[in-house]
C-alpha cells in the first residue's frame, strides 16, 4: 500500500510538469501581455515597452520558461504582476477559502445525495423514487450560475436569510469568536449549497443504482431472513457496499468542485483560488496563472490519490496488489 | 425491441427545442426592435401596442392613448407624445416572454440564442469526436511508445479542471464563434480518446475479431465491419452526454462574458443580463435557464436511453 502511494506521488511530478508546460505554451501563445492590460491611456508605447522589460516579458519565451522552471524547482513561484507580492503568498491567502467552500459543498453533496438515494431505493419506482429521479435529473441539467441566481433571489433578496456575497460582513473584525463563526457560516451557506446541490444530483443517481443492485444480492436476502428490520438492512447492510463507488465519484468530482467554484466564487465574490485564477488570466499575470494552475492540478491529482487510498481503506479487496 | 421510455422523452425534448429554435425565428418576428423608454422590463404575456413612425423608429408600449390627433405613448417614467401624422402603422402584439432592460422582445432572442448554443455545442462535440477518435485509435494501434505518450498527455489534460481550462483559454484568446467551437472541442476530447482506446483494446481480444483475422480478412475490412459497428454505441452515448456538458460550458463562458461576442444573443449572456435586474425582471433569467436545463436533461435522457438499449442488446 505504502509503496503504491509512493509510486503515485512520484508519478505526480511529471504530470504536474506537463500541465505547467502546456499552460506556459498557451499563456505565451495568447495575444497581449500584462503591459497591455494596464488601463491607462497616458502610458506611451515606450513606457509599455519598459514595463514589459521590467517584468522580463521581452526575453525569448524559451529563456523565460527555463528560468521559471528553475525557480519552481527551488520552490519559488515568482512574483505576481498584479499584486506585486510573491505568488505563493497570494495563493496561500486564496487556498483556505476555496478548501472551506469545497469541503462544505462536499458535505452537502454527500448528505443530500445519501438521503435522496436511500429515500429512492427504499421502494424502487415508487413515488418517492420518481420524484427523486426527476429532482436529481433536474439538478444535473441546471447551470450552476443560474441556480446561484435563483438561490440569491429567494434566500437573500426576498427572504433575507443569508447574505448574497463575500465571506465576512463588513464589521466582522469587531465581532467576538462565536458571532464571527456564525457570520462566516451564514456567508458560506448559499455558495456551498449551490455547489453541493449540483454534486448531490450525481451522487444520488449513482448511489440509488448501486443500492438497488445490492438489495437484490444474496447476503441481503440472508440478512432479511434473519429478521433484521428493513430500515437497518438499508442503512447498514446495503449502504456499506453501495458507498464504495461514491468514494471514487468524490475523487472524480474534485475537478468539478475546483472549476465549478470559479463561477460560484465569481458570483458570490468568494475570495478563493477560482477568482484569483480568473482575474490573473484577465490581467495576463503569467506567474500567478502558472502558480494557480500548478496548485490546482496538484490538488486534483492528490484528491484522486486520496480517493484511491480511501477506497483501499473501505474495501479490503482493493488492498491486495494486483 | 421497445425503445426505453427515457430515450423517447429525451428525443421529444430535443426535437421540440431544435424545431422551435430553427423554425421559430422564421415565423415569429420580434415585437419592435427594442424600445428602452416605453417597453423596458414588461412581464411575460403583456399586450403592447406597436407604433411604426415615419422616421423609421418603432415605439412599443402597453399603454397608448389617442388624444386630439396625438398619440400618448406611456412608459414607466416618461410619456412621449407623437403626432398621428408621423405614425405609419399601428398594431397590437403580445410579448409572450416579456421584454428585457432595453425593451427587446425576449422570445425571439431566446430562440435565436438557442440556435447559436445548439450549433456551438454540436460542432464542439463533433470536433471532440474527431480528435478523440483519432487519438484513441492512434494510441490503440500505434505501438507502445505512441500509446504511452498520448495516454500520459490525456492524463495530464484530465487532471486539469475542464472549466478552468476553458475559462483560462477564453480569457486569454477572447475567441469568436469559430474559435470557441475549436476551444470547446479541443478541451473535451480526452475522455473519448480513453474510451475508444479501451474499446479497441478489448475488442481486439474478442473471438469474432480474431476469427476474422485468422480467416484472412483484410485489416481495413475488419475495421469497417467489426470495430466500427461495435464502437458506434458507446460513442453515440458518450457524445450525447458530452453535448450536454458543452451546452453548459458554452453557457458558463457566455455568462462570464467570455463566450461569443455580446452582439449575438446567447442563453448564458441572457441569464447574466437578467440577474442584474433580478427583482424587477425575474423572467429574464428564468426562461434561458429553463431552456438550458431542458436541453441538457434531454441529452442526458438520450444518453441514458442509448446505454439501456446497448445493455439490452449486449
Amino acid at each position: 500500500m505504502k509503496r503504491i502511494v509512493f509510486r503515485r506521488m512520484l508519478a505526480l511530478v511529471p504530470l504536474v510538469w506537463l500541465v505547467a508546460t502546456l499552460t506556459f505554451v498557451v499563456v505565451h501563445a495568447a495575444p497581449g501581455s500584462y503591459a497591455d492590460t494596464i488601463d491607462n491611456p497616458r502610458l506611451s508605447p515606450e513606457t509599455r515597452e519598459l514595463i514589459r522589460a521590467r517584468y522580463g516579458l521581452d526575453r525569448p519565451p524559451l529563456e523565460q520558461y527555463l528560468s521559471w522552471l528553475g525557480a519552481v524547482a527551488t520552490g519559488d513561484l515568482g512574483t505576481s504582476f498584479m499584486y506585486k507580492q510573491p505568488v505563493s503568498a497570494v495563493l496561500a491567502r486564496a487556498l483556505p477559502p476555496t478548501l472551506l467552500l469545497a469541503g462544505a459543498a462536499l458535505f452537502f453533496d454527500l448528505v443530500l445525495g445519501l438521503i435522496l438515494a436511500v429515500a429512492a431505493a427504499r421502494r424502487p419506482y415508487g413515488w418517492v423514487d420518481r420524484i427523486t429521479t426527476v429532482l436529481s435529473l433536474g439538478l444535473y441539467g441546471v447551470p450552476s450560475f443560474w441556480l446561484a441566481g435563483l438561490l440569491i433571489l429567494v434566500f437573500s433578496l426576498l427572504l433575507g436569510w443569508f447574505p448574497a456575497s463575500h465571506m465576512h460582513s463588513v464589521d466582522a473584525a469587531s465581532l467576538s469568536a462565536l458571532p464571527r463563526l456564525v457570520d462566516l457560516l451564514r456567508h458560506l451557506f448559499l455558495p456551498a449549497l449551490c455547489l453541493g446541490l449540483v454534486g448531490a444530483a450525481g451522487t444520488a443517481r449513482y448511489l440509488r443504482a448501486t443500492l438497488i443492485d445490492v438489495r437484490s444480492s444474496r447476503f441481503m436476502l440472508a440478512a432479511r431472513a434473519r429478521g433484521i428490520p428493513e430500515s437497518r438492512l438499508l442503512w447498514v447492510h446495503a449502504l456499506r457496499p453501495a458507498l464504495l463507488p461514491v468514494v471514487t465519484i468524490l475523487g472524480l468530482s474534485l475537478p468539478i468542485l475546483v472549476s465549478g467554484s470559479v463561477v460560484i466564487e465569481t458570483i458570490f465574490s468568494w475570495p478563493g483560488m477560482g477568482q484569483v485564477a480568473y482575474n490573473a488570466a484577465r490581467a495576463r499575470d503569467i506567474p500567478l496563472i502558472l502558480g494557480a494552475t500548478l496548485i490546482g492540478t496538484a490538488a486534483v491529482i492528490l484528491g484522486n490519490l486520496a480517493a484511491d487510498v480511501l477506497y483501499a481503506v473501505v474495501d479490503p479487496r482493493a488492498r491486495r496488489p494486483s | 425491441m421497445r425503445a426505453p421510455r427515457r430515450l423517447l422523452w429525451g428525443l421529444a425534448g430535443i426535437v421540440v427545442l431544435v424545431l422551435a429554435c430553427l423554425v421559430g425565428p422564421l415565423i415569429l418576428s420580434p415585437v419592435g426592435d427594442g424600445d428602452p423608454v416605453h417597453a423596458a422590463l414588461l412581464p411575460p404575456g403583456t399586450r403592447v401596442t406597436v407604433l411604426d413612425l415615419s422616421d423609421g423608429r418603432t415605439l412599443v408600449s402597453p399603454e397608448v392613448d389617442l388624444d386630439h390627433g396625438e398619440y400618448l405613448v406611456h412608459g414607466r417614467r416618461r410619456t412621449t407624445t407623437v403626432s398621428a401624422h408621423d405614425v405609419v402603422s399601428k398594431h397590437d402584439a403580445r410579448l409572450w416572454l416579456g421584454s428585457d432592460r432595453f425593451g427587446r422582445d425576449v422570445l425571439p432572442r431566446l430562440l435565436r440564442g438557442g440556435r447559436i448554443s445548439l450549433a456551438i455545442a454540436a460542432l464542439g462535440a463533433a470536433v471532440a469526436l474527431l480528435v478523440g477518435l483519432g487519438v484513441g485509435l492512434a494510441a490503440a494501434t500505434g505501438g507502445r511508445v505512441v500509446d504511452a505518450v498520448l495516454m500520459r498527455t490525456v492524463d495530464a489534460l484530465l487532471a486539469f479542471p475542464l472549466l478552468l481550462l476553458l475559462i483560462l483559454v477564453s480569457a486569454l484568446f477572447r475567441p469568436g464563434p469559430t474559435l470557441l467551437v475549436a476551444v470547446l472541442g479541443l478541451t473535451s476530447w480526452m475522455g473519448l480518446a480513453r474510451l475508444v482506446r479501451g474499446q479497441v483494446l478489448s475488442l481486439r481480444t474478442r473471438s469474432f475479431i480474431q476469427a476474422a483475422r485468422v480467416a484472412g480478412t483484410r485489416e481495413l475490412r475488419i475495421w469497417s465491419l467489426h470495430y466500427l459497428p461495435n464502437l458506434k454505441a458507446p460513442l453515440a452515448q458518450d457524445t450525447t452526454l458530452r453535448m450536454g456538458n458543452l451546452v453548459l460550458a458554452e453557457a458558463t463562458l457566455s455568462f462570464l462574458g467570455l463566450g461569443i461576442p455580446a452582439s449575438l444573443p446567447s442563453w448564458g449572456a441572457m441569464i447574466a443580463d437578467g440577474q442584474r435586474v433580478m427583482l424587477d425582471g425575474w423572467w429574464l433569467s428564468l426562461f434561458p435557464g429553463l431552456a438550458i436545463t431542458t436541453l441538457v436533461i434531454s441529452l442526458a435522457l438520450i444518453g441514458d436511453g442509448l446505454q439501456q438499449t446497448g445493455d439490452a442488446s449486449a
